[in-house]
């Protein structure tokens, strides 16, 4: 099982960094969500992997999982929304304003000659 | 009163002019001028003890363990500083309130003029070098303000540029050379270092602690070759001209030098390299000064020159330099100031500062006559006036003064110096008020009223009383001396006296007297001669520096960069990646400790749809409707994994926010293009492979090893199991941890969702006031619409369902203090039914029927937890204390009411405002005005099947 729970987090950490690679801003933010979900994951795991042990108290149970880390990635993930937000509006108005979608600046006069590729 | 407070009345005191502007000139005025007053009664209050030979301290530990302290003294010599800096700050301050007009912001002035106040008072106050250098830098930038007050005026602002770059500059060097004088003797204390002369010359780094602390000095109390911002810095108000170049600004580089005198004087390097500036100074400035035809800029140029008599006579390294130093301070200080007011009057009333266009103003001002007279005729040095005492001392003190083993150098260039500054006076006296009354100035000259001449009119009675009766100043200035001196030499016996006899002094003065006249005989020769020879100018060969400068920066720069961020993302990368491989490397692991747990089929069916659709989105990422579909995909597996391994909160969160980010997406997706072309080449699509397997491989194995270790210590977590139920009153120990344990955070958290939101908001509105708005509003669709905007079933459907899930919402909420939910996945699901409404009925229909804007749902939601934890200070326990107790309502059973429900409405609130207002405003830039869709969000347009190429929707139909 932490097998492959950490596989997981391999594979979404390298496709994500592949895609924070490219250069088009959508690829780009599709690349910073996956890197979300991979830290995500990763600070989740650091209470360690329990099955069956949710950290709600009940009478008689002993073993729970890890909380803490729990509530961590709780405010994460909604953090990491607000900043998907932000991100791709800075994406949107870059596009708008400049007509092209390119995450490296481009030299002077090429803006236009973008205008119509899509 | 305490030392403390002279120095902090300034800086709080610089809040009430500005709070004041709105109430008149008269009273910002007044009021800077109370506040000035109170911190120069509050230093007279000192004087007792001054006079008494004490040393008053004050002293509060800062940094202690950085040497950092705040720490004060008042001594004769910093006595003496703080009284020119206040005393004549207050005579400006009087005359500022009528020089200044009805355009210029008095409060504004006042402000910067009281910033500047207190810097300066703290340097001169100071007893920790690392706080002097604090306040030095403080004046280098209220200086900066204030010569730049201005702001419309490009002189000024180049003036001030200038100004500040060289003080900026010379400040760094400075910081250097007290850092190593405070190695050198292990304290940043003054009081201590001044204890330590032998100490610190025979150190190896005495020579470059010298020479840096003396450029700090030379470039503040402008000394060749630094000296060209001072004439620059003259584009300032005349009021800040009067108060930097007369009493305060350039003089706190000759205040460090005669603080630092004990210590670094009397050495050859001190002597030759501060003597010679002062020298060269000194006679440079004279002679400009004479062939300046601005009034400012003479004036400018003969402090330059004043300030280089000064610093050779602390560089002579002798006790009656010393002595006449601080004497000509005192002079300078009440001579050039009613110099520069009087040029400022001048000015004001006739509309000029160009000699040339002046003369015969005796008649016209007869009051600024007196004063402007008296006060040049003192910086001649004619006897009776005080500036002839202190010049005397000052050639005495050269005719003893053996530079280069030549014992008539400095004799002979003083009296060439004092020449040309008896020169440049009689011109100034000669040029601008003597002569004929002429016919064309600029302004009809008249004397200006009395707020405008009585402040200089008090400067001139102390040039003629201390010029007649200079035993009145005797007392003080040997005290100041003392000071200065400590115990490194005696003060000098010598009396001030007017008749000395005939010393070769009197003759050297009488020779730059005479001499003067003659040379203001032959002035228009001598100007054609001067104007035909080749000079450098300052200004050109700053600029010329500053540009290299730009340029072998950007050289470094730019290259590094390019404004390539996909290059720099890698680069970042890479570096984390080398960095954690070095630690995997070095560093040592403890064997596993825990077993792995088998796979279950569930699990690994879970995983290879994680992996495939990660993998597929890779692959298909230029298809962007796919990817985000596949995108989709991962974050609900992911969301499945977290309820596999038991974190049913996270899970409902991860499933929420899925929801929301992909609409998001899918509204950004709507002007983005809707694919990503084939561009990077393969060479560089394998090395973004490459550096993605590396960093995948590093996080799998950093996850691996981490997940079959337990935890070094015992987890803290242990402590929330624990008092989850006893002392949160809940049994969800997550929901737990976020609104009461950790609740400060999850306060924290909130607002920066909010912040986020109302950025989002803010760029949108930036968005539509720019030209992107006539894009947006002319954009035709790049792929066919459907012509049932709002189709039937969905507009019903979501309004049926509404209540269920507002139900649903409210549900996860109550329970969220005990089973899996909470304030932050009720409020998702809250957001998720109003979203509906949106996409169903369209944004137009749901504008009208939203009753809260969500800027306030975010505030409330922010407001609510912050009082609610702010609640618990009235019952004394700390902010965000939460309590619980259960009550017991019939009919419903024993339930539970805990304040941390109250702190959960607020993140409730901030979480649904935070995410609407996001959504929303995406969706604004999709809007268009005056669009029937807003009326009939159910009504049906056949004219939208129209291919989009032929879709001329002039109305703007058709998003």
């Amino acid at each position: 099982m932490e097998f492959l729970v950490a596989s997981a987090i391999g594979i979404m950490t390298a496709a994500g960094l592949y895609l924070l690679l490219r250069l088009r801003t959508f690829p780009v933010i599709l690349g910073i969500s996956l890197l979300t979900y991979a830290v995500n994951v990763f600070l989740f795991t650091s209470g360690r992997l329990t099955v069956g042990g949710a950290p709600i108290l009940r009478d008689g149970v002993t073993q729970y999982a890890d909380p803490l880390p729990q509530a961590l990635v709780l405010t994460a993930i909604v953090i990491s929304f607000g900043m998907t937000a932000v991100v791709v509006m800075i994406a949107l108005g870059a596009f708008l304003g400049s007509n092209n979608d390119f995450v490296d600046d481009q030299p002077e006069g090429q803006d236009d000659q973008m205008e119509g590729r899509s | 009163m305490s030392l403390f407070f002279i120095v902090a009345l300034p800086f709080f005191g610089a809040l009430l002019p500005g709070l004041m502007n709105s109430a008149g000139r008269s009273a910002c005025a007044g009021v800077t001028f109370t506040v000035s007053l109170a911190a120069f009664i509050g230093l007279l209050t000192n004087l007792p003890s001054v006079l008494a030979g004490e040393v008053v301290m004050a002293r509060v530990d800062w940094m202690p363990l950085l040497g950092l302290n705040f720490t004060l003294m008042l001594d004769g010599l910093g006595f003496f500083f703080a009284l020119l800096i206040l005393g004549i700050g207050l005579l400006i301050i009087a005359y500022a309130r009528n020089y200044l007009s009805r355009d210029d912001n008095m409060g504004q002035f006042f402000t910067y003029l009281l910033l500047f106040q207190g810097a300066m008072v703290g340097i001169v106050l100071s007893d920790n070098i690392l706080l002097l250098l604090i306040f030095w830098e403080l004046t280098s930038l209220s200086s900066f303000l204030l010569i730049g007050y201005w702001k419309h005026l490009p002189d000024g602002r180049q003036g001030a540029r200038m100004a500040l770059t060289v003080t900026g500059m010379g400040g760094l060097a400075m910081i250097g050379g007290m850092l190593i004088l405070g190695q050198i003797v292990g304290s940043y204390d003054l009081s201590v270092i001044l204890q330590n002369r032998e100490m610190i010359q025979a150190d190896p780094l005495y020579v470059p602690a010298l020479i840096l602390i003396l450029i700090g000095c030379f470039t503040k109390s402008a000394q060749f070759p630094f000296h060209f911002w001072l004439p620059h810095a003259m584009a300032a108000p005349t009021p800040v001209s009067a108060y930097l170049h007369s009493a305060t600004m350039v003089k706190a580089g000759i205040f460090l030098m005669a603080r630092m005198w004990p210590v670094l004087s009397g050495t050859p390097e001190w002597f030759v390299i501060v003597t010679t500036a002062g020298l060269v100074t000194m006679v440079l400035g004279a002679v400009i000064a004479l062939f300046k035809h601005d009034l400012k800029a003479l004036l400018a140029f003969s402090t330059v020159s004043h300030l280089g008599l000064i610093t050779m006579l602390l560089g002579t390294g002798t006790a009656f330099g010393a002595m006449a130093a601080m004497f000509h301070i005192l002079n300078h200080a009440t001579f050039k100031a009613a110099l520069f007011m009087s040029a400022g009057i001048i000015d004001h009333e006739a509309h000029t500062r160009d000699i040339r266009k002046l003369g015969g103003l005796r008649k016209l001002m007869p009051v600024t006559f007196v004063i402007a007279t008296l006060a040049a005729l003192s910086m001649a040095g004619i006897p009776l006036l005080n500036g002839f005492l202190s010049k005397e001392m000052m050639l005495e003190e050269a005719t003893h003064t053996v530079l280069f083993n030549s014992p008539w150098l400095v004799p002979a260039l003083a009296t060439f110096g004092s020449l040309f500054s008896a020169a440049y006076c009689f011109r100034l006296i000669g040029h601008v008020f003597l002569g004929p009354v002429r016919e064309g100035y600029p302004a009809k000259p008249h004397d200006p009223g009395a707020g405008l001449w009585l402040p200089p009119a008090i400067l001139v009675v102390l040039v003629v009383l201390i010029g007649v009766a200079p035993f009145l100043a005797e007392p003080f200035v040997k005290l100041v001396t003392a000071s200065v001196l400590g115990d490194a030499a005696e003060v000098p016996k010598a009396y001030f006296k007017i008749w000395h006899g005939l010393v070769p002094a009197l003759f050297m003065s009488i020779i730059a007297v005479v001499g003067g006249l003659i040379l203001l005989l032959v002035f228009n020769p001598l100007l054609r001669l001067w104007d035909a020879a080749p000079r450098p100018e300052a200004k050109p060969i700053f600029e010329a520096i500053v540009a290299a400068v730009v340029r072998m920066a950007q050289g470094i720069t730019l290259p590094v960069h390019n404004g390539a961020f996909s290059r720099y993302a890698a680069i970042g990368s890479i570096a984390i990646i080398a960095v954690g491989f070095h630690a995997w490397m070095t560093g040592t692991s403890a064997a596993p400790t825990r077993e792995m747990q088998s796979a279950s089929p569930v699990a690994i069916a879970g995983w290879l749809m994680l992996a495939a659709a990660t993998i597929g989105l890779v692959i298909m990422h230029r298809n962007r409707f796919l990817s985000l579909m596949l995108i989709g995909i991962v974050g609900l597996m992911v969301s499945v994994g977290f309820v596999f391994f038991s974190a049913p909160d996270l899970a409902m969160t991860q499933f929420t926010v899925e929801v929301v980010t992909i609409i998001l997406l899918l509204l950004a997706l709507n002007f983005l293009p809707k694919s990503t072309p084939v561009e990077s080449s393969t060479l560089r699509r394998v090395r973004d492979g490459a550096v993605a397997v590396a960093g995948g491989l590093a996080s799998f194995a950093l996850a691996y090893h981490y997940m079959l270790r337990d935890a070094v210590s015992t987890p803290i977590s242990e402590f929330h199991l624990a008092n989850s139920y006893k002392g949160g009153g809940g049994t969800n120990v997550v929901n737990v941890i976020l609104v009461d344990f950790r609740g400060f955070d999850t306060y924290g958290e909130i607002i920066v969702l909010g912040i986020a939101a109302l950025l989002i908001y803010a760029l949108t509105e930036t968005l539509l006031d720019g030209p992107v708005r006539a894009r947006l509003l002319n954009r035709k669709p790049d792929r066919p619409q459907s012509g049932t905007k709002h189709p039937m079933m969905m507009v019903v459907l979501t309004r049926v369902i509404m209540p269920m899930v507002l139900m649903v919402g409210f549900y996860i909420f109550l329970r969220g203090h005990n089973e899996p939910g909470g304030g932050f996945i009720a409020g998702l699901i809250v957001s998720i039914a109003v979203v509906m409404q949106y996409m169903a009925s369209g944004i137009g229909w749901a504008t009208a029927r939203l009753r809260y804007p969500y800027h306030g749902v975010i505030g409330a939601g922010v407001l609510i937890a912050g009082l609610t934890g702010i609640g618990s200070w009235f019952v004394g326990k700390p902010f965000l204390t939460s309590d619980f107790t259960y009550v017991r309502i019939p009919p419903f059973q024993e339930f539970e009411l805990a304040t941390a429900a109250l702190f959960d409405v607020g993140v409730f609130l901030s979480v649904v405002g935070a995410v609407m207002l996001s959504l929303e405003s995406f969706s604004r830039l999709a809007q268009r005005p005056k669009s029937r869709e807003d009326e009939y969000p159910m009504d049906i347009d056949p004219s939208r099947d129209d291919p989009p190429t032929e879709a001329l929707a002039p109305n703007g139909k058709g998003a």
